[in-house]
């Protein structure tokens, strides 16, 4: 038995990612330890922690440039993503682009779809719509519900005609 | 509004226990994780995003014909129990039951196609199949999600495929995954070594109810991980090659057991057999024990008045929130093991008194 990582206890907890051309990423610890780092709550692994050491621990070099990027349609920072583990928007896929390449290469193995594809393509253009959602969402905040009933309309109307 | 009192009598379709090598294959399961264009996911959402998002996917799913009859219930008004008693029938996940806010789930009567809403992805459909059949629900799945598309536009990009909140799920957006029992590999120690050799080729093994649950009852689920740079044909391949390769290792086992161990696994049955009809109080944990050896009896033909689809009724309907529903009240702790013990001694004594 490979002794915990983290205080030299028999371990109990084994994750191990194979990565291709390299030797394969192990992590051994012991029962408390994974509680420690939440990796274990209650007896069951949880998967978003896991997803996190792989995003700090292949998220690639440039981790400070990647630290400072956000997105212009969901705002969500990268440093979220990496601590969550969880996307915010699809155009999260292209504006973390550079931080994402590497993690989906360790992922899968690959970069580029292969498979079923939609037959119908997204009607609206995504960027007036979102426009209008970032508007929604101000109008929301400073609760002018007029305005608000009036873009939720047009969003609706946007989005049900193309 | 349905009546979740009558479904609570019915084993719904993973657990029909009658496809293809069911002595070894429990049920296949299919998911695509989908979502919707010009909305961010779920967990970005705000509760009034949520809140439209879930008003206009429940009017796609009540006001438009599908060729067959979709229930569709708004999570969020479900009291606990109710919720619980989904996820005990595998149509909502533990995520979907637990969290809080709009959210949805439209199910067939058969309980075969269901869709979640709101779930870590705006969409999770999934097919669920009695024994070793993933080919027809990848079908099943294939033709729902183009209905789907024809009502609501996806999320996707040409580069990544369909566009997931967990980069892990990214590209075909599929999970396709097989529920074994094996006893036999668990018993002879040989489980192990069949596992290392599925994780070389990228497939992985979880307990009965999915993502970071325990093998509870020698059931294992075989996955892929893999969703981007394959197409689906080829993920549902590769689990399709080993699946066979598992099963006739756990015949071999079974074979070996019976070969070496014959008096003890015999006696093993028995008992197990014996204390689901004379018990009057038992955890589920107990019980998952039980009915998984006495399941490995009927495979053996150990035990001849109990066939797979009554041992997997058992089984649904002595969960918690399944007995809540039977019994017609809330029950504590002791009283679910009383009431456990209870219903296994009824039923089993009713299958003794007709022989």
């Amino acid at each position: 038995m490979k002794p915990c990582q983290s205080c030299g206890q028999p371990s109990t907890v084994h994750l191990c990612h194979p990565a291709s051309g390299q030797e394969p990423y192990e992590l051994h610890l012991c029962t408390p330890c994974a509680e420690k780092q939440n990796l274990l709550v209650g007896k069951e692994l949880q998967i978003s922690a896991i997803v996190q050491i792989m995003i700090t621990k292949f998220g690639g070099e440039t981790a400070e440039k990647l630290s400072r990027l956000t997105c212009p349609s969901c705002g969500l920072h990268y440093t979220e993503f990496r601590s969550q583990g969880r996307l915010g928007c699809p155009h999260d896929y292209e504006a973390f682009r550079t931080g994402l390449m590497p993690l989906l290469e360790r992922i899968h193995r690959k970069t580029v779809h292969i498979g079923k594809r939609p037959r119908q393509r997204p009607k609206a253009t995504p960027a007036d719509v979102l426009e209008l959602r970032k508007q929604l969402s101000e109008a929301i905040h400073q609760e002018a519900y007029e305005r608000a009933a009036q873009l939720r309309d047009l969003i609706r109307q946007k989005e049900t005609n193309g | 509004m349905m009546n979740f009192d009558e479904l609570a009598r019915s084993p719904g379709e993973w657990l029909r226990g009658t496809g293809p090598e069911s002595d070894v294959v429990v049920s296949s399961r299919i998911r695509l994780a989908r979502n919707i264009v010009n909305f961010p996911f779920t967990n970005r959402a705000s509760a009034m995003q949520r809140g439209e998002l879930e008003q206009l996917i429940r009017e796609r799913f009540t006001k438009s014909d599908w060729g067959f009859e979709f229930n569709y219930l708004t999570v969020h008004t479900l009291s606990p129990v109710d919720r619980e008693f989904l996820r005990e029938r595998q149509l909502l996940s533990r995520e979907l039951a637990g969290t809080e806010g709009p959210r949805g789930v439209a199910f067939e009567v058969q309980e075969t196609r269901s869709v979640m809403v709101n779930e870590e992805d705006h969409l999770r459909l999934q097919v669920l199949r009695s024994g070793f059949q993933l080919d027809e629900a990848w079908q099943d799945i294939d033709g729902l999600d183009d209905k789907v598309e024809e009502r609501i536009t996806y999320a996707f990009s040409d580069e990544f495929g369909y566009l997931t909140a967990c980069p892990t799920n990214v590209g075909t957006g599929m999970r396709a995954s097989v529920m074994l029992h094996l006893p036999a590999l668990q018993f002879t120690k040989q489980l192990e070594k069949v596992f290392r050799a599925l994780q070389k080729i990228n497939l992985a093994v979880r307990g009965l109810y999915g993502e970071g649950t325990r093998a509870s009852g020698d059931f294992y689920q075989i996955s892929n991980q893999v969703t981007l740079g394959k197409d689906e044909g080829t993920i549902l391949k590769e689990i399709r090659e080993v699946i066979p390769q598992i099963i006739h290792y756990e015949r071999e086992a079974r074979k070996a057991l019976m070969q070496q161990y014959q008096p003890l696994v015999q006696d093993k049955v028995s008992r197990a057999y014996g204390t689901l009809k004379a018990a009057t109080m038992m955890s589920a944990d107990e019980m998952m024990d039980l009915l998984s050896t006495v399941r490995l009896g009927i495979a053996l033909e150990m035990i001849d008045d109990l066939t797979i689809p009554l041992l997997n009724m058992l089984f649904l309907q002595t969960q918690p929130s399944h007995l809540i529903k039977l019994t017609g009240r809330s029950l504590t702790n002791e009283e679910h093991n009383v009431e456990r013990a209870t219903y296994l001694r009824h039923k089993l004594g009713e299958l003794s008194n007709k022989n």
